[in-house]
């Protein structure tokens, strides 16, 4: 028998000692590793302190000298975001049929799958600057990326929803002779309908915040107008921008959140 | 009890103030749709004439060009690096910022109005604004993208933490302070167990995230693997452009398998 010891220690995370102490040589060893490994210009990043303090002070204060340059950027972006709404969100309607599994077989499935996950794992910028070089700068570029982006995640949880559905509707649906329009129509989409607009306005949202981004790239919106102001070091105008932005973006999400709270 | 005489002789699933309210709706997206169509500065030409350059586009990406196969995989493995980095960072500076920013735990108000700030700038700027903003700090480089994904982070996590503390059961921080504990000691055996669990999620998912975000931090000078793509794209170099989406896809889906792995253990 041991004897019970006197002070009582916190159970560790990790019971193994050789697991628990290994992990934390193999994370340091990772850090040194990947710090060593990149390429990192140390001159380059102590002479960044005089550069912020430039740049600081030719930031403030914010000027909105050229407000209806940035309120018809601003408007771009309102554009790009509702058309790429409504785009993303009608494409995605069979698409999310397509993954949808207790409605499609099996390659169909895996072909809705297949979109879902390219269309999620591209990062919108990437998208984007194909899409500026195949169709030109612009907002139409901007339309198209944010048109996968929403793809990307409006098909994606709507099949999910799908594959929730009380399976008795379309049962009754077919048992009383209906072909596959009528029992999608009546069977599956009073069920879907409540999240589906849900989803629409969270991702009406979500692209008013990406078209931001996919701007700087060349795609049109508030984002160019910031990726200019930035190029021709009018930090004061770039500030007034971004604070625009993050004032929107605040807005937008508090909106949509009523909204949903609402619906949901 | 209603009689019977006082149903209506239709039934209508709304009634008619319902009706006026989703006419209005519809009208409102509508005009909308409507107003953005035709405001929008789209060459319509240019609208119809898309599928045939995209289609000419992709065409010009097969085969794919795997020449370069062994540089990019190893930029691949740096932007890995930096995602990986800049998460670790990022949840090292959060941890504090959390604590001041839930309002059970911060020592007073005006800590707790400071957190609140460091978390809303943080996570109402995206990532490649604020690669923008350290690319001209910085320079082009990784110490930028490192930055970059860090300052996004820690409004995302330091969020998420927050909450998770405002949510802890009381009545262990309350034992503890009973017994004379000090206020570390409070802090690492009483709220860091309880909201370990959200820690690990929350760090996880951010970094899968980041691996993402890591990607494109190149097409703004910021390193990783988009300062490639960037270059091949601009040399309309589309075969090699098109390896480097490829192997693009393989990190990102790799990565949510390992965050989806890493989830079910430690959870």
């Amino acid at each position: 028998m041991s004897p019970t010891p006197d002070t009582w220690r916190r159970p560790p995370m990790i019971s193994n000692p050789w697991l628990r102490y290994g992990l934390v040589v193999a994370v340091i060893l990772y850090v040194v590793w990947a710090f060593s490994t990149l390429p990192i210009d140390w001159q380059q990043m102590s002479e960044g302190v005089t550069r912020a303090q430039r740049i600081f002070s030719g930031a403030f204060p914010p000027s909105f000298e050229r407000s209806n340059l940035l309120i018809s950027g601003f408007l771009e972006s309102i554009r790009i975001a509702i058309l790429a709404t409504v785009g993303g969100v009608f494409l995605s309607i069979p698409i999310a049929f397509m993954a949808a599994k207790n409605l499609s077989p099996l390659p169909i499935y895996l072909l809705g799958r297949g979109i879902i996950i390219v269309a999620r794992s591209f990062h919108p910028v990437i998208v984007a600057i194909i899409f500026v070089k195949a169709v030109g700068f612009g907002p139409l570029a901007g339309v198209l990326t944010l048109i996968v982006y929403s793809v990307g995640f409006v098909a994606k949880m709507l099949a999910e929803r799908i594959e929730e559905i009380d399976w008795g509707q379309v049962e009754a649906m077919r048992a009383v002779g209906a072909g596959y329009l009528s029992t999608v129509f009546y069977g599956v989409f009073p069920q879907i309908m409540p999240r589906q607009i849900g989803l629409s306005i969270y991702q009406l949202d979500s692209n008013l915040r990406a078209s931001a981004v996919v701007g700087i790239v060349g795609a049109g919106g508030i984002g160019s107008t910031l990726a200019n102001a930035f190029g021709r070091y009018d930090y004061d105008f770039a500030l007034a921008i971004t604070l625009v932005i993050v004032g929107a973006i605040l807005l937008s999400e508090a909106i949509s959140g009523q909204i949903r709270k609402r619906i949901w | 009890m209603v009689g019977l005489d006082s149903h209506p002789e239709e039934w209508a699933r709304y009634t008619p103030r319902q009706r006026m309210q989703r006419f209005l709706i519809y009208l409102f997206c509508i005009a909308a749709i409507v107003w953005s169509l035709t405001s929008i500065n789209v060459i319509w030409e240019w609208v119809y004439d898309a599928p045939e350059q995209m289609g000419d586009l992709f065409s010009r990406m097969v085969p794919p060009d795997t020449r370069n196969l062994g540089t990019i995989l190893w930029v691949l493995v740096e932007t890995v690096n930096i995602a990986t980095l800049a998460t670790g960072l990022a949840v090292i500076v959060s941890l504090p910022v959390a604590y001041i920013a839930a309002q059970n735990t911060t020592p007073n108000a005006l800590t707790l109005w400071l957190g609140r700030f460091i978390l809303v700038s943080s996570r109402s700027v995206n990532t490649i604004i604020w690669a923008l903003l350290f690319v001209a700090i910085f320079g082009p480089g990784i110490i930028a993208g490192i930055l970059a994904i860090m300052f996004r982070s820690i409004g995302f996590i330091g969020k998420l933490l927050g909450e998770a503390i405002e949510e802890i059961d009381r009545r262990p921080v309350e034992a503890l302070e009973a017994t004379g504990a000090s206020r570390f000691k409070v802090i690492l055996y009483a709220i860091v167990p309880q909201v370990m669990p959200v820690f690990w999620a929350v760090s996880i998912l951010r970094w899968d995230i980041n691996l993402r975000e890591s990607t494109v931090l190149g097409l703004v000078g910021a390193g990783g693997i988009g300062l490639i793509l960037q270059s091949a794209i601009d040399t309309f170099n589309w075969q090699e452009a098109a390896t480097v989406l490829l192997a693009i896809l393989a990190l990102v889906v790799l990565g949510e398998i390992v965050a989806m792995a890493l989830r079910r253990r430690i959870i």
